[in-house]
């Protein structure tokens, strides 16, 4: 009998290939790159307001493009899909009892849906 | 028990989760329909300036941004990792640095805009 031990091969690089299951995962935590970029924009966006219209025209300028549409299609898409599995798990993320019984986790993604419907369409109206 | 920083690294990324999931999508909306000319009235130097020279407006804006900042930073952190990035501490220290430097440059623009 062969005393070696069985060593399961992890490859560090690939692994989440394996299984969709996995590719899902990494692509939600990809998906925080994606955000952050925009964050980013927004930050430098900001500082060009500060100072002053020609800086923030200036601004607009670049973003307008077709590298500018692409990202913003690209980083819609990630947000999207982190808004949506975000909310997906907050029944077990922050189970809310009420009484004996816990409130039905239907109920608390539903709400978390119809605030985000309500804040982007508030935002939405602000913008244009 | 030990003290540990883990909760407010984790109650950055859970509060940054949260706004960036429902203000995230149609804030790149916007700036889609800004890239594409969509709307020539809208994202004017005007209306943008006045929402954050008001103290609720840079309360707003600076809260979504640093918090937005934070977990992502987080969230990048142990996404390397998974892809096989193990110097975790200098990834840590790169990201927190970029998160910080964020926070700061935005306290520091709206402090400015009045």
């Amino acid at each position: 009998m062969s005393s070696k031990p069985y060593i399961r091969e992890i490859p560090k690089t690939s692994w989440f290939f394996r299984q969709p299951r996995y590719m899902r995962y990494m692509g939600r935590e990809v998906s925080s790159f994606f955000i952050g970029a925009f964050t980013l924009l927004l930050v430098v966006g900001l500082k060009r307001l500060a100072q002053g219209p020609e800086a923030f025209q200036s601004f607009l300028d670049a973003l307008r493009g077709p590298l500018g549409v692409l990202f913003c299609l690209i980083t819609l898409a990630a947000a999207l899909y982190h808004s949506t599995s975000w909310f997906n798990v907050t029944p077990q993320a922050m189970p809310i009892q009420r009484g004996e019984e816990l409130v039905p986790g239907k109920m608390i993604v539903g709400a978390h849906y119809a605030i985000w419907a309500v804040v982007s369409l508030i935002v939405l109206i602000l913008g244009i | 028990m030990a003290k540990s920083n883990k909760p407010i690294i984790w109650g950055l990324f859970a509060a940054g989760g949260t706004i960036t999931a429902f203000v995230t999508p149609v804030l790149v909306l916007l700036t889609l329909f800004a890239a594409m000319r969509f709307a020539p009235t809208m994202f004017t130097y005007d209306s943008i300036h006045a929402f954050a020279a008001h103290w609720l407006g840079k309360l707003i804006i600076f809260g979504i941004i640093t918090l937005s900042l934070w977990h992502a930073a987080h969230r990048f952190r142990v996404a390397l990792f998974d892809v096989g990035v193990r110097a975790d501490l200098v990834v840590a220290t790169i990201l927190y640095i970029i998160a910080a430097l964020g926070t700061i440059s935005t306290f520091f623009s709206l402090l400015s805009i009045h």
